[in-house]
C-alpha cells in the first residue's frame, strides 16, 4: 500500500469506530422487550448496596421496566453536564439541597401532574421533609433517606472529666461549660482533646444560625448574614481563640485525621462532642475502638426553650428534563414509595424514615439504637430546612472563610459577618434579578409540562 | 498549488497533510473552538443550562470590583513569582549535578525523575501530609533545628503549621511542587548533554574555572532550554489547580491564602453555575499568561542563543 492510502484506510477506520460509539440513546429497548430506565445514584458502599438490592426487587416484581442502577460519584456536576448536553439520565439521586438550583436552571422535570394522578403527596410525609422538594410552588423530587443533625458526646470522656455521662448540654452556656472542663492541655501547652471544636468536623458553617435562633435569608430577596443569630454563632465562633488561642487551636485542627478512619477525632477520644448525623452509626462501627460509648441527643441551643431545632436534610430522586422515560421512571420512584420498601431502604441505609406513618416494629428493627433522636428532630416545630437560596454553595463557602478567619483570630465576628453579607448580597441580588427575567418564561414551561 | 508543484510533490503536500489532519482536526474542535466560545461565552450569563444571555461586558464590570478575583490574581502571580524561580534554578542544579560522570548516575537521574510520574492528586494528599503542622515530616526534621536554635540562642521558634496558617501556606505548595521538578531536570539534561565538548576544553586552555565555564559556556548555550522551561512553569504555574485543591480538600487554605485562578473558575464555573462569568475570568488569564510569555519572548531575544541562526 502506497503511504497515502496507508493514511486514508486508517482515518476511514477510526471514524467508523468513532460513529460506532455514538449509538441511539434515545430509545433502550432491551432484548426482552423491557424498557430500560437509567438511574444515577451518588452512594457508594452500604448505602449504594441497599439501594441496589431494591432495584433488583423492583426489576423481579414487574417485566415492563428493567432500571439499570449507576453510581457516579460528584453527581450534581455530572448531571447538570448531562443535562445540558441533553443525554441525562431517567432518574437520578441527589441533595435536597441541589433542588433550587436545578429547578431554576431548568434541569428538572416539575412531578405535580404525576403526583396529583397518584396516591402520594404531602399529607404522606414528615413536613419538614416535603417542605425541601417544593421550591417556586413546584414538586421536583420525592424522598430517598432523609437525615437530622443532633450532638454525639463521647461518655468515656464525660466520666473521666467527671461529668454525669447521660447528660449532655442543652443550652451554649453549659456546652462551654462542659467543653471547659473536657479540654486538655499537654507539658508544651498544646491542646491535647477538646470538648467541642465548631470547625470538627464543619460541615455546616452557613447552618449554625439554627441553633442561635435565626436563618440567613429571609426567604425572598435579602440575605442575612448580619442576623442577630449569625451573629451570635460567630461570636460563639470566637470566644474559642479568645479562650483556647488561636496558635493552639490551629494546631490541635492539623491533627484531625481522614473523617472515615480511625483517625477521626471524636472516635480517638480528642473530641468529646461533635454534630453530626445518622451516618455516624456506620463509621463508629467501622473505626471506633470496640468500647467506644457514646450518646445522641439534640444540640444545645442558645436560648434553652429552642432545644430541639435542628437541620433536616434528605437525599432526593429527580427526573432529569430530557429523561426518555419519564413516565416509567415516576413509576419506580412511586414503587419506592411504599412503606414496605421506604422502610427497607432506611432500615439497610440506617436512616429515619420520611413518611409520617412509620411501622410499629420500625424501630426495634432498626440497628441504630439512637435513631429516634434523628427522627424526633426532624418532627420537632424548630425543624429547619437549608434556606432555598439559589447561591447557597457560594454563601457556605463564604462562611467557612469567615469562622476560619475568625478561629484564627483574623477578624472579629461582626466583620466577618459584614464582609459575607456585603459579598453575598451582590451576588443574590445578581442571580434574583437574572431569575425575575425569566421567571414567568420558566413557569409558564413547567406549566405547560 | 502553483504549476510548477510536480504530481509527486502533490501526493506529498496531501499525505503529509492527512497525517497532521488528526491534530489540526484537534486543534480546531478542542482548542480554537472552546477558546472562541468561552470568548464569547465571557459576554454573557450563561449557566450551562439555559442558554446563554448576552449582557455584554457586565461580567468583566462585576470582576472589576471582585474582591475575590482580585486575590486569586494576587495569590496565583505570588505563587508564579516564587515558584518559577526556584524549581528552575533547582532543576539546572540538579541538571548540572546529574550530568557529572559518577557511578551510578543513571541510578540517581531516575530516582530524581521518578516524583514527577507521581499523579497530581495522590501528590497533593502526600504533601497535606508532608506539610501537616503536628506530625508532618518536613516539621519532624524542622522540630530538633528549631529546638537545637531555642536552646543556644533563648528564642521559643517553632516549625510553622504550613497548611494551617496563611503566612506558610504557599511557601508549603512552592515545596509541594519542587517535587515535580524532574521534568525539567530532564530537558536540561538533554541540553547539557548538547554542549560541544570543544567549547569546554578550549575554555579550560584559557584557563576557566568551573564556575566561569558554567557561565560563559554552559549557560549561554542551554538558553533555549533555559527559555522553554521558564515559559512551560510560567504557564504551568497560572494554571496550577489540582494540589491546592486536593491539599486543601476542595477549599481554598487559611485565608483564601490557596485561592488560585485555575480555583475560581472551576468554583464559579461549576460550584456556582457562573459559566459565562468563569469564561471571562479564564479569558483574562488567558491575556496575562499571553502577554506574559511575549514579554518573556522580548526581554529574552538577546540572551537566548540559538546554534542553528
Amino acid at each position: 500500500m502506497s503511504p497515502l492510502s496507508t493514511v486514508s484506510v486508517s482515518i476511514i477506520a477510526i471514524g467508523v469506530l468513532f460513529l460506532l460509539t455514538i449509538g441511539d440513546e434515545d430509545d433502550k429497548v432491551r432484548e426482552d422487550g423491557r424498557i430500560e430506565v437509567e438511574y444515577w445514584e451518588k452512594w457508594t458502599g452500604f448505602e449504594r448496596e441497599a439501594m441496589e438490592d431494591l432495584v433488583a426487587e423492583y426489576n423481579r416484581s414487574q417485566d415492563q421496566v428493567y432500571v439499570k442502577f449507576l453510581s457516579v460519584s460528584n453527581i450534581d456536576r455530572k448531571l447538570m453536564l448531562a443535562t445540558a448536553g441533553g443525554n441525562p439520565p431517567d432518574v437520578a439521586g441527589i441533595w435536597s439541597s441541589n433542588l433550587p438550583v436545578f429547578a431554576s436552571n431548568g434541569a428538572l422535570t416539575p412531578l405535580d401532574v404525576q403526583l396529583s394522578e397518584s396516591s402520594l403527596g404531602e399529607q404522606g410525609y414528615l413536613p419538614s421533609v416535603w417542605r425541601q422538594l417544593v421550591v417556586y410552588d413546584r414538586v421536583w423530587a420525592l424522598p430517598a433517606t432523609p437525615g437530622t443533625n443532633a450532638l454525639h458526646w463521647n461518655k468515656q470522656m464525660f466520666r473521666q472529666a467527671g461529668l454525669d455521662p447521660d447528660r449532655p448540654p442543652r443550652t451554649i452556656a453549659e456546652l462551654e461549660q462542659y467543653n471547659d472542663q473536657l479540654t486538655q492541655f499537654g507539658d508544651n501547652g498544646q491542646i491535647q482533646a477538646m470538648g467541642h471544636l465548631p470547625v470538627e468536623p464543619g460541615w455546616w458553617s452557613a447552618s449554625w444560625s439554627i441553633w442561635f435562633g435565626g436563618t440567613i435569608w429571609n426567604g425572598d430577596s435579602r440575605v442575612t448574614a448580619t442576623s442577630d443569630a449569625n451573629v451570635a454563632a460567630l461570636k460563639w465562633i470566637e470566644s474559642y481563640p479568645e479562650r483556647y488561642g488561636a496558635e493552639s487551636l490551629m494546631g490541635f485542627r492539623q491533627l484531625s485525621g481522614v473523617f472515615a478512619s480511625p483517625e477521626n477525632p471524636f472516635f480517638r477520644g480528642r473530641v468529646a462532642m461533635v454534630l453530626q448525623g445518622p451516618w455516624m452509626y456506620n463509621f463508629i462501627n467501622n473505626f471506633a475502638p470496640k468500647d467506644f460509648e457514646y450518646g445522641v441527643a439534640p444540640f444545645p441551643t442558645i436560648d434553652e426553650e429552642d432545644y430541639g431545632a435542628s437541620l433536616v436534610e434528605t437525599d432526593c430522586l429527580v427526573i432529569p428534563r430530557g429523561a426518555a422515560h419519564p413516565e416509567e421512571a415516576f413509576k419506580f420512584i412511586s414503587w419506592l414509595q411504599q412503606p414496605e420498601q421506604m422502610e427497607a431502604l432506611c432500615l439497610a441505609q440506617l436512616k429515619f424514615s420520611p413518611l409520617k406513618e412509620v411501622s410499629e416494629d420500625f424501630y426495634e428493627r432498626h440497628p441504630n439504637p439512637h435513631i429516634h433522636v434523628y427522627r424526633e428532630l426532624a418532627e420537632h416545630p424548630l425543624a429547619q430546612i437549608r434556606p432555598q437560596m439559589v447561591t447557597y454553595n457560594d454563601f457556605s463557602n463564604d462562611m467557612v472563610n469567615a469562622i476560619d478567619n475568625v478561629m484564627r483570630n483574623k477578624m472579629q465576628a461582626l466583620e466577618a459577618a459584614q464582609e459575607v453579607q456585603k459579598r453575598q448580597q451582590a451576588l443574590f441580588t445578581r442571580k434574583h434579578e437574572a431569575w425575575l427575567k425569566i421567571q414567568d418564561k420558566r413557569l409558564k414551561e413547567w406549566d405547560q409540562e | 498549488m502553483g504549476p510548477g508543484v510536480s504530481r509527486s510533490e502533490k501526493r506529498k503536500i496531501i499525505a503529509g497533510l492527512l497525517f497532521i489532519s488528526p491534530w489540526v482536526a484537534g486543534f480546531i474542535f478542542l482548542t480554537l473552538y472552546p477558546l472562541v466560545s468561552s470568548a464569547y461565552l465571557s459576554l454573557t450569563d450563561y449557566s450551562v443550562l439555559a442558554d446563554p444571555v448576552f449582557i455584554g461586558l457586565d461580567n468583566y464590570k462585576h470582576l472589576a470590583t471582585d474582591q475575590l478575583f482580585w486575590q486569586s490574581l494576587w495569590n496565583t502571580f505570588y505563587f508564579a513569582v516564587l515558584s518559577i524561580p526556584i524549581n528552575l534554578i533547582t532543576a539546572i542544579f540538579l541538571a548540572v549535578l546529574l550530568n557529572f560522570d559518577l557511578t551510578g548516575k543513571k541510578i540517581f537521574r531516575t530516582i530524581y525523575f521518578l516524583p514527577s510520574l507521581v499523579p497530581m492528586v495522590c501528590m497533593g494528599v502526600l504533601w497535606q501530609w508532608m506539610l501537616n503542622g503536628q506530625v508532618g515530616l518536613i516539621n519532624q526534621v524542622l522540630w530538633p533545628i528549631c529546638d537545637a536554635l531555642n536552646w543556644m540562642t533563648g528564642t521559643n521558634l517553632a516549625p510553622p503549621n504550613w497548611l494551617a496558617n496563611p503566612a506558610y501556606a504557599k511557601a508549603g505548595l512552592v515545596l509541594a511542587s519542587m517535587w515535580g521538578v524532574g521534568n525539567a531536570v530532564v530537558i536540561f539534561l538533554a541540553g547539557l548533554q548538547d554542549v560541544p565538548r570543544t567549547l569546554y576544553e578550549a575554555a579550560g586552555l584559557d584557563g576557566c574555572s568551573f564556575w566561569q565555564k558554567t557561565v560563559h559556556v554552559t549557560l549561554p548555550v542551554i538558553s533555549p532550554v533555559i527559555y522553554f522551561n521558564g515559559i512551560m512553569s510560567l504557564i504551568g504555574s497560572f494554571q496550577v489547580f489540582a494540589v491546592p485543591y486536593v491539599m486543601t480538600n476542595g477549599g481554598e487554605g487559611p485565608g483564601r491564602s490557596l485561592l488560585f485562578s485555575a480555583t475560581y473558575i472551576f468554583n464559579k464555573g461549576f460550584e456556582s453555575w457562573s459559566m459565562g462569568y468563569a469564561c471571562a475570568v479564564a479569558l483574562i488569564l488567558f491575556v496575562i499568561v499571553l502577554g506574559l510569555t511575549l514579554l518573556a519572548t522580548y526581554l529574552s531575544e538577546r540572551h537566548v542563543y540559538y546554534a542553528a541562526k
